[in-house]
């Protein structure tokens, strides 16, 4: 049988099909049940067995070599139809991506859940108390004595007084350091008491240094044994974690607070060179916090007797921290809410404080 | 509190250094603010001899000088008119800082000629005022004297913050006493002589206070000094007074400001020829007036402690004496007064005149007053000293006050407070150089010169500041086993996660004032949720902040009013913190309000819908998926049209778990919008994080994981219902068909329009059925579909649509 024609035609149709829809009626017309080659196929019944043999043998060639060479057609144009999808789909990929708005933690939360972060890892809780507090619980539990300037009305906010109260409960205040939570907790908790607190303060001072508003963190341990040794271990390490400063030089200084006694205050070491202030080094020192040894007053007034029960409390302005930590200039601008100084201040809310992370 | 060292070694033998002492003030609780220690500013400048002064060649104004410094003669160009040739002058080389110009000197050329350094005037020195030539020194001063020296600044200047309770350090021997006990030196006793009187002193004194009040002035003391004579005072006292800011004014009232800085023994000096009568000390009535000697008048009230005479007010007793008896130049005669005066009742007063004297910083504080006896002595020596004249008798009215306390003191106790072991040998000592006295069996007298002592702790304090705090051991507190325990609060827990949420969601965190406006506060709902009358400030900073916020979103809507105006607008802003329904502690519950302005986004090249305008369902996304951050259960809240009337009537709604209300969220009021000057659409929300339930832990397990074997289907359907149906009554109504196979209802499309009647709406709806035990047949489908159709018919009046 010579087929040399026929698979001269068909070749010719495979090579010429240049679309996948052509190359399959070439596939039908040659390799389908009705397809040129299955014809010829179908010729072999009649034959001898020999011609049958040899001219089978031939037809499978050709037949494998026509759907081979379908394939190998069918490969380049498909390619060629990708390259040509491709090359229609191309987009500008320098166009900006779809607008997604980012917010951002303001840094006096960010300040505060570095703070509970570290805190929690000393074993403290956190314990809250109300902004709008009475002259008890912020005054005289706290032995300010009577006519202490703090209580004057150009220090502390005032309102009505609550005639539903007795006694100095009536007298309404917005509590001027959260101190008033360590009173509250005190009283309705026994010690052993480890606790720190957060949250707004209140003093009717406004300029450039000072706000209304500000946030404070305060600190009390309370046991049978906590001495000025732990006031200064606890302090010194807080400090040392928040600043990232493993060598944080650190000094205590006698002071002065009715709430505490003996009383410190607590400076970092600072240089002051060229107008800037750096954290850390240098010759200078910087305030940072009061503390002392809670006052057996203030334990005689939530009901402990002080000489069973002793420990230390410390207070901080948040704000204040923050400022130092992150080197923002001005206390006003944290209650602005200008959009700009929150996108460059305020921190991205994936990034939450965490001491074992980086 | 100033002073000199000079002035302090008054009162302390001592060799310790300007740095030693400085250090140890710190230490002991004296913080050292500022050392001002001219000698060492100075010491570069220095006396010199202007050997030629010859006319520049080519400058007229100027003159090249051949200068004698000690080091060698040097070229100075110099501007000054008067210099001039054999003139002693003050010389800088170069690289000398200039204070009074800011500038450091450079050897340079000026107009050509050399010059290297500069002679300075005084006012470059920061000296004085003057600027008409250089500082011109008398012939004799050798060349190489240090200017600082001929000035007298070679005493360094220490400013210390003194603490309230220290009243014995408000002067410098008191100061001085610490800096002993330090061990920096001894303080040098205060010896007192008597003096007699020459004759008996008039005016008399009385004291006229009931019972009540007695404490107000316990004990007057007053001398009648005559025939002195008031001037200036000698140059080594006021050298003193002007070292630490002090104006001198007059022999006499120098002497008063020494004894009230050195002693704090403030004092007062009358002119006795000036008084009309015997001198009552009494409470003030209110109307009296003074004209007192800060050149101010003043209208008393009730209770304020005056000194009288038969004329009325003299002055304030332990504040400010009056013009009616001052002591003036030409005074011979002069009445001392030193008296001890309550100090509540001279902080009120000069609280409530506003009047600040050196007086009253010491009394308000508390001086010594047994002090009071010697120091009237000590003031009568000197003052005759330096004025001369006679002194008479010594006017007692009243008698010291009790001002020392006894308090028995355990020595072990200052371990278990500080944690650190100080034998007792040591304990004793500390206190007795403070001028305690300690008894053999541990009971400890306090001196009178510290009202601040109350107890053990308060001399616990005392050792330890005097030891210094760098003795205390360092320990660090530790937590109870490994692994710290979470510390938050339930109340922080959902702040926390509600700031994260709004702030992963775009919206900036800010922190507002609690405070607002009245007129503002009123119209975001101070009068329905508000006790408004107990929320006022008697004392607000301004109108602007006098009402505590009964809600956030006005400070949120004035911030972005603020950022809209410097052009960054469409601002979206959340706070989380208190509002103020009440003062009780339960009535200030903790809010996270948030507000998106403007258009959601900036415009975009994607899509027109990107800058859409805000609308109410981002503000219910927003507030809805706090509420599921926080853990709360944001899939069975009720929305009612409810929300207060501040937000859009029709574009608002409350979010309720039973009655509770959990939520508010909408667009705010458009009229309210346009009082508060806002020009944008604004939305938000405002959601009580404390009516969220509490989350109940039944320990760490989650409940099981559901996963049908079956695929879920789903069907489409369209109503056609009037316009006013709401989407949730479709919703409900599908649901209650099966709760267990229907497991998700959504509208997908709402139309009005071409082919819908006015008053009607198309609602095309989506509905998941997810099949438990087999997959549904057609026919089941059916039948459910059927029976969702009917309910829905039913229960919202709507029809499906052919």
């Amino acid at each position: 049988m010579d087929t040399s024609a026929l698979k001269k035609e068909l070749v010719e149709l495979v090579e010429a099909a240049n679309d996948m829809a052509t190359l399959e009626t070439v596939r039908v017309t040659a390799l389908g049940k009705k397809g040129r080659i299955t014809d010829l196929m179908k010729t072999l019944g009649a034959m001898s067995p020999d011609d049958r043999k040899t001219a089978g043998a031939e037809l499978n060639l050709l037949k494998d070599e026509i759907a081979g060479l379908i394939d190998k057609q069918a490969f380049q144009l498909k390619s060629q139809e990708m390259d040509a999808r491709l090359a229609q789909e191309t987009l500008d990929v320098t166009l900006s991506t779809r607008p997604h708005r980012k917010g951002t933690i303001h840094p006096t939360s960010q300040t505060m859940e570095e703070l509970v972060t570290i805190f929690a890892d000393m074993g403290f809780s956190v314990a809250e108390g109300p902004d709008l507090e009475d002259d008890f619980h912020n005054f005289t539990a706290l032995n300010f004595p009577l006519g202490h300037p703090a209580r004057e009305m150009h220090d502390t906010f005032y309102l009505p007084n609550d005639e539903r109260k007795e006694g100095e409960a009536q007298k309404k205040l917005l509590r001027t350091h959260t101190s008033t939570v360590q009173i509250r907790y005190m009283l309705e908790k026994k010690p052993p008491i480890k606790i720190i607190c957060m949250g707004r303060v209140y003093r009717s001072d406004y300029d450039i240094t000072h706000t209304p508003v500000f946030h404070q963190m305060e600190g009390l341990v309370i046991d049978k044994a906590t001495h000025m040794g732990h006031l200064k271990g606890c302090l010194m390490d807080f400090v040392r974690s928040y600043f990232e400063i493993d060598d944080l030089p650190v000094r205590f200084r006698p002071s002065f607070f009715p709430f505490t006694e003996p009383s410190a205050e607590m400076d970092i070491g600072c240089s002051r060179k060229d107008g800037g202030l750096k954290i850390g080094s240098g010759d200078s020192w910087l305030e940072i916090l009061g503390c002392g040894m809670v006052h057996p007053n203030v334990i005689r007034n939530c009901g402990l007797d002080p000489e069973e029960y002793q420990g230390f409390a410390f207070g901080m302005g948040i704000e204040r921290i923050a400022m130092l930590k992150y080197g923002i200039p001005d206390l006003r601008t944290f209650f602005e809410s200008d959009t700009r100084w929150l996108s460059h201040y305020g921190f991205d809310p994936l990034n939450r404080p965490n001491r074992a992370t980086k | 509190m100033k002073f000199t060292i000079d002035w302090l070694k008054e009162y302390l033998e001592t060799t310790a250094t300007l740095n030693e002492i400085v250090t140890k003030l710190t230490e002991v609780g004296l913080e050292v603010e500022e050392v001002e220690d001219r000698a060492t500013l100075f010491a570069p400048f220095k006396v010199a001899e202007v050997l030629e002064a010859d006319p520049h060649p080519d400058a007229d104004r100027l003159k090249v000088c051949q200068v004698r410094t000690e080091d060698g003669v040097v070229q100075v160009v110099c501007g000054a008119p008067n210099a001039r040739k054999g003139m002693k002058a003050v010389f800088a080389p170069s690289g000398t800082y200039i204070p009074g110009l800011d500038v450091t000197l450079k050897k340079s050329k000026i107009r050509g000629q050399e010059s290297n350094g500069m002679m300075v005037s005084e006012r470059e020195m920061c000296l004085g005022e003057d600027h008409n030539g250089i500082i011109d020194l008398p012939e004799d001063i050798a060349i190489g004297t240090p200017l600082a020296e001929i000035y007298g600044l070679n005493d360094p200047v220490i400013e210390i913050n003194v603490t309230p309770n220290r009243p014995d350090c408000a002067g410098i021997r008191g100061i001085a006493r610490d800096l002993a006990a330090v061990g920096l030196g001894t303080l040098k006793p205060l010896p007192t002589q008597k003096i007699e009187g020459k004759f008996t002193s008039k005016p008399n004194v009385t004291l006229h206070f009931d019972d009540a009040n007695k404490e107000a002035c316990p004990l007057f003391m007053g001398r009648l000094i005559k025939g002195i004579k008031n001037g200036q005072s000698p140059e080594w006292l006021q050298q003193k007074l002007k070292a630490i800011g002090l104006r001198p004014i007059s022999t006499l009232v120098d002497i008063t400001n020494y004894f009230c800085i050195g002693l704090s023994r403030p004092l007062h000096v009358f002119d006795a020829d000036k008084f009309s009568g015997d001198i009552q000390i009494r409470l003030s009535k209110k109307g009296e007036t003074l004209d007192a000697l800060n050149d101010k008048s003043y209208t008393l009230e009730d209770g304020m402690i005056v000194v009288c005479d038969d004329s009325g007010v003299l002055g304030l007793g332990g504040i400010v004496g009056g013009t009616a008896t001052g002591c003036e130049e030409n005074t011979t005669n002069v009445y001392l007064e030193c008296a001890y005066f309550d100090p509540i009742k001279i902080a009120r007063t000069g609280r409530d005149l506003q009047i600040t004297s050196d007086a009253r910083y010491r009394f308000e504080r508390g001086i010594d007053p047994a002090f009071t006896v010697d120091a009237i002595e000590l003031a009568t020596q000197m003052i005759l000293d330096l004025c001369g004249g006679e002194a008479g008798t010594v006017i007692k009215a009243g008698d010291i006050p009790a001002c020392t306390k006894t308090y028995a003191y355990n020595p072990l106790k200052y371990k278990k407070l500080m944690g650190d072991d100080v034998e007792e040998n040591e304990q004793k000592r500390i206190l007795e150089s403070l001028g305690f006295t300690v008894s053999a069996e541990w009971t400890v007298t306090t001196p009178p010169w510290r009202p601040d002592i109350f107890g053990d702790v308060d001399l616990i304090e005392e050792i330890a500041r005097i030891r210094g705090y760098d003795a205390i051991p360092v320990i660090s507190v530790t937590k109870e086993g490994a692994v710290a325990k979470s510390a938050e609060t339930s109340r922080g827990e959902k702040a926390r996660k509600a700031r994260a949420y709004l702030a992963t969601a775009g919206l900036q965190e800010c922190v507002t004032w609690s405070f607002m406006a009245e007129d503002l506060a009123h119209k975001f709902g101070a009068n329905d949720r508000q006790q408004a009358a107990r929320l006022k400030l008697l004392n607000p900073i301004s109108s602007e902040l006098s009402q505590m916020r009964p809600s956030i979103l006005p400070n949120l809507i004035e911030a972005a009013c603020r950022n809209a105006d410097r052009g960054h607008a469409n601002a979206a802003l959340f706070e989380v913190g208190p509002v103020f329904f009440g003062a009780d502690i339960q009535e200030q519950p903790i809010v996270a309000c948030g507000i998106r302005t403007g258009e959601l986004n900036p415009k975009h090249w994607s899509s027109a819908e990107t800058s859409r305008s805000v609308d109410v369902y981002d503000a219910k996304a927003d507030v809805l998926r706090t509420i599921e951050a926080c853990g709360g259960p944001s899939g069975n809240l009720q929305v009612s049209r409810d929300a207060p009337h501040y937000y859009h009537p029709g574009r608002s709604g409350s979010l309720r778990l039973g009655t509770n209300v959990v939520a508010y969220f909408g667009e705010l009021h458009p009229a309210l919008l346009g009082d508060m000057k806002m020009s944008d659409a604004v939305v938000g929300f405002e959601l009580f994080l404390e009516n969220l339930p509490e989350q109940k832990k039944k320990g760490t397990a989650l409940s099981l994981v559901d996963l049908p074997q079956f695929q879920p289907i789903s069907r489409d359907f369209a109503f056609l219902a009037d316009s006013g149906v709401e989407a949730d009554s479709f919703v409900r109504a599908i649901t209650s068909v099966d709760r267990t196979l229907v497991t998700k209802v959504e509208i997908f499309d709402i139309y009005t329009g071409k082919g819908i009647d006015t008053g009607k709406k198309s609602v095309a709806i989506s509905v998941t059925l997810q099949p438990r035990d087999h997959t549904l047949t057609e026919a089941e489908i059916d039948g459910i579909s059927q029976k969702i159709i009917a309910v829905v018919e039913q229960k919202t009046g709507a029809s499906l649509r052919g």
